[in-house]
């Protein structure tokens, strides 16, 4: 994958941090959907607890993990609400990201050639030492990928080792 | 800020049920791992990562509905499905459920499977047969791809609220006297406007990523227009 490639991950992870850190902050905290729909039948107060009435979200119990140190979106022991809120979101994006990210990269088809070093130094490096590649590197023809995945499935037919998959992917 | 639960807590439903949905919720986790795996290279990977990443954060942002007093957020499912596909797409979204669940306490542990059957596996699923379908016969345009997430997104939300509604006709822990319809007359109403709050969310999300980067657009990938004549694979490759 190109530079390029690489600035929108980064930039993705930025919009995403930024919504997490700073804009959850300005989110409504009135009861969503759900929760709404379950008190219905309950009268509630100003605080949100319920007050009196027959709903099903009188039956809630306490959450097994409730004494987390980020339980309800806030980090335990900051006082501020805004920077509460704000690290949770910032800490939540990261954490997710990590793991899913993190998952999906262990679980990621592999070309059956042991070129998995290749691979990974061409996911950040193809801008830099393939001038070959390069051309298509950020491409945005959208039906490369196709072809691309086809390439590497079939990785026997493939050829060249390093990278090769990439390469193919944009002639 | 006062407690902020976004999913099924503790004790809405009963245990036997939830325990049920737990486990249909890991085979189906399960078969999402396997089928997966195909499109997973290394440029879905970290795609995977940052659609977990940008639905936790855009869960945390509840926008205010026209009715007074409730809010609503992204739920995920449709915009999971366009940008990464529906296998991997359900994974992202479960991911962010389980963190929600264990580090956030949002949404009870034992709920776990309630959860990302309605929000990971249902909405998810739901999204992508519209996406497939819609994607075929709309143009190939920002407009049709807007109107396709839109679409999607919308109805993945009812359908998700509706796998609740079930899910409390089987288990629910307070007897609604025969009711059952008026929950889930309110639940359908309510989500119906999320679903247009996470309709604009997911359309605005992906037609921005499809201007930028379409090669990162798994929907627009997979999913052929029915037009041209049928895409058999060919060995060799199309070109």
């Amino acid at each position: 994958m190109s530079r390029r490639g690489w600035g929108f991950f980064v930039g993705g992870l930025l919009v995403a941090l930024l919504l997490a850190g700073v804009v959850s902050n300005y989110a409504s905290s009135h009861p969503d959907g759900l929760d709404s729909s379950l008190r219905e039948g309950c009268t509630v107060d100003a605080e949100g607890e319920i007050t009196g009435g027959s709903c099903p979200a009188q039956r809630e119990r306490d959450h097994e993990l409730g004494d987390s140190p980020l339980a309800d979106y806030g980090v335990r022991g900051v006082d501020n609400d805004f920077l509460s809120t704000g690290l949770s979101g910032v800490l939540g994006v990261l954490l997710t990201f990590a793991v899913g990210g993190g998952v999906c990269w262990l679980l990621r088809r592999r070309d059956p050639q042991p070129t998995t070093g290749a691979a990974r130094g061409d996911a950040f490096g193809d801008a830099r030492s393939g001038a070959a590649g390069d051309g298509t590197g950020g491409g945005p023809a959208a039906d490369d990928p196709v072809t691309g995945r086809r390439a590497a499935s079939g990785a026997g037919g493939g050829g060249p080792a390093s990278g090769g998959a990439r390469a193919v992917d944009g002639r | 800020m006062e407690t902020l639960a976004m999913h099924i807590s503790n004790g809405i439903i009963d245990g036997p049920v939830a325990a049920v949905f737990a486990a249909f919720a890991l085979v189906v986790l399960a078969l999402c791992v396997l089928r997966g795996r195909r499109d997973l290279d290394d440029r879905l990977a970290p795609m995977a990562g940052l659609v977990a990443a940008f639905i936790f954060a855009v869960q945390m942002l509840n926008f205010p509905l026209l009715t007074a007093g409730v809010s609503g957020h992204l739920l995920g499912g449709a915009l999971a499905a366009l940008l990464v596909g529906p296998w991997i797409g359900a994974l992202c979204v479960a991911v962010v459920l389980v963190v929600q669940a264990l580090v956030f306490g949002d949404g009870g542990v034992a709920m776990l499977g309630l959860n990302i059957t309605n929000m990971a596996v249902f909405g998810t699923a739901a999204a992508y047969l519209l996406i497939a379908l819609l994607l075929r016969v709309l143009p190939r345009t920002p407009a049709g791809l807007g109107v396709t997430a839109f679409v999607s997104a919308l109805v993945s939300v009812v359908v998700a609220a509706m796998g609740f509604v079930v899910q409390y006709w089987l288990g629910g822990t307070t007897d609604l006297g025969g009711n059952l319809g008026g929950l889930a007359g309110t639940m359908a109403g309510v989500h119906l406007l999320i679903g247009v709050g996470e309709g604009l969310i997911t359309a605005t999300t992906v037609v921005t990523v499809a201007k930028v980067r379409p090669d990162l657009v798994y929907a627009l990938r997979a999913l052929k227009p029915v037009a041209p004549a049928p895409a058999v694979p060919v060995a060799g490759g199309a070109r």
